[in-house]
């Protein structure tokens, strides 16, 4: 299930570097907490997810890091009971790790626009 | 009860005493309780997205006009008129928008009915935090008392993160300090106040905090609009119903992988679109809906 989502720029570098003093504080700890999240990169531009599939599999960690480039967004992932808020200049991270197989829609659900209604996309997990 | 009871019912007390005939002791017990008169019906509207262009309603321009002229061929004319949002389609022009709320208005002027009240949808609000809206149709929230019934409005579309907001809830809360448990409320709203299907965004992200400061007074009705059917709801003792378009119907939630709309059917056109009566009964706390088409046939 996911776990945390950091906003902006302070919590990214916050989160990387907890995890870089975990590598670097313990080579031990390291090999017991296993590699870093897969970071999957999505941009919410006008109007749609690139990309618009997301590709996981059940159990494995993923940091989604979201960007908006042109006016504030939404995640919204119910299905997981996970949203974040995308503001244009900044990075948000979420981080999630599926429990479940399937097919799940998220959306914007932030009204961006007139192809709001029309701005969403899959998470695919296996 | 049916269209025509309620009509049968109001021509009857009109003219004192007939309330008591036989098929009608429900409303002879409660015009015991309190005068025929309390009793009255409202129109509620939704969904008209004036402005909407496309395949899913041919008749983009003539359906709102046509709900308009059917309101004003009921035999008798409501107390008042409501649109629960999305009065029209979002634009990203706000000249265009404006032009879409002017066009709105004059076709809604035509309503023979002394008083019509609007709240906003997304599409009308959320671009601007309302303020188009509030040019044009005034508040968008406020309260209201008519005949025994409390009426609140609420704004859930302003905030472009369909949030109600601390502040409005903490108005909420005041204005319901001022009711007593029993007190009959009817809540308006676009969105639903509860989680009908968040995965088409058919929610409120702080509605449960609505509800939960709703849920001590026992006779509460929502109404609201948004996703185009008609859907009928219960948060604990609260009822929430939903209501048709005026533009295209939406599927039932869950039901197709995106949330798209119906197609236009040539060789029933409309269907699925329509507006609503809502009988109300203060005395017993009752409202009786009564869903109307377009066009009668």
């Amino acid at each position: 299930m996911p776990i945390d989502i950091d906003n902006g720029r302070t919590g990214r570098r916050a989160f990387v570097g907890a995890v870089g003093g975990l590598v670097l504080g313990s080579v031990a700890g390291w090999t017991l907490a296993g590699p870093q999240p897969r970071v999957i990169e999505v941009v919410a531009k006008k109007f749609e997810f690139v990309p618009g599939e997301i590709q996981v599999r059940r159990g494995e960690p993923v940091t989604l890091q979201f960007t908006a480039p042109e006016v504030p967004m939404g995640f919204n992932l119910a299905d997981f009971n996970l949203r974040a808020d995308i503001v244009p200049g900044k990075v948000t991270t979420m981080q999630l790790t599926a429990d479940k197989t399937g097919t799940f829609t998220f959306l914007c659900d932030v009204f961006c626009g007139t192809g709001h209604e029309d701005m969403s996309g899959t998470l695919v997990v296996t | 009860m049916s269209a025509f009871d309620r009509r049968q019912f109001l021509q009857l007390a009109s003219v004192g005493g007939a309330v008591y005939m036989s098929g009608l002791q429900g409303f002879a017990r409660a015009a015991d309780a309190k005068p025929a008169t309390d009793d009255f019906y409202f129109v509620q509207l939704s969904d008209s997205h004036w402005g909407f262009e496309g395949a899913p309603n041919p008749d983009a321009h003539g359906t709102l006009p046509k709900a308009v002229a059917s309101v004003n061929a009921l035999e008798q004319a409501p107390d008042f008129v409501i649109f629960t949002g999305d009065l029209t389609h979002t634009t990203d022009d706000p000249r265009e928008r404006r032009k879409r709320m002017t066009e709105f208005r004059n076709i809604v002027a035509e309503l023979k009915v002394r008083t019509v009240r609007f709240i906003p949808g997304e599409h009308d609000a959320s671009l601007d935090n309302g303020k188009a809206f509030k040019e044009f149709f005034g508040a968008t929230t406020y309260t209201f008392d008519h005949k025994g019934v409390h009426f609140i409005v609420l704004d859930n579309v302003s905030d472009p993160g369909a949030q109600l907001g601390d502040p409005q809830l903490a108005w909420l809360q005041d204005d319901l300090k001022q009711q007593a448990p029993d007190a009959r409320i009817v809540v308006f709203a676009h969105r639903p106040l509860f989680d009908l299907y968040p995965q088409w965004d058919w929610a409120t992200r702080d509605g449960a905090k609505a509800v939960e400061l709703l849920m001590p007074y026992r006779n509460v009705t929502v109404f609201y609009g948004h996703i185009h059917q008609e859907h009928h709801h219960m948060t604990g003792h609260i009822a929430h119903h939903s209501a048709k378009s005026l533009i295209f119907p939406l599927p039932v939630a869950g039901s197709q992988p995106k949330r798209t709309p119906i197609p236009w059917d040539p060789a029933e056109p409309y269907r699925g679109l329509g507006f609503r009566e809502v009988e109300a009964e203060p005395a017993k706390a009752e409202y009786r809906i009564t869903e109307l088409p377009v066009q009668r046939a």
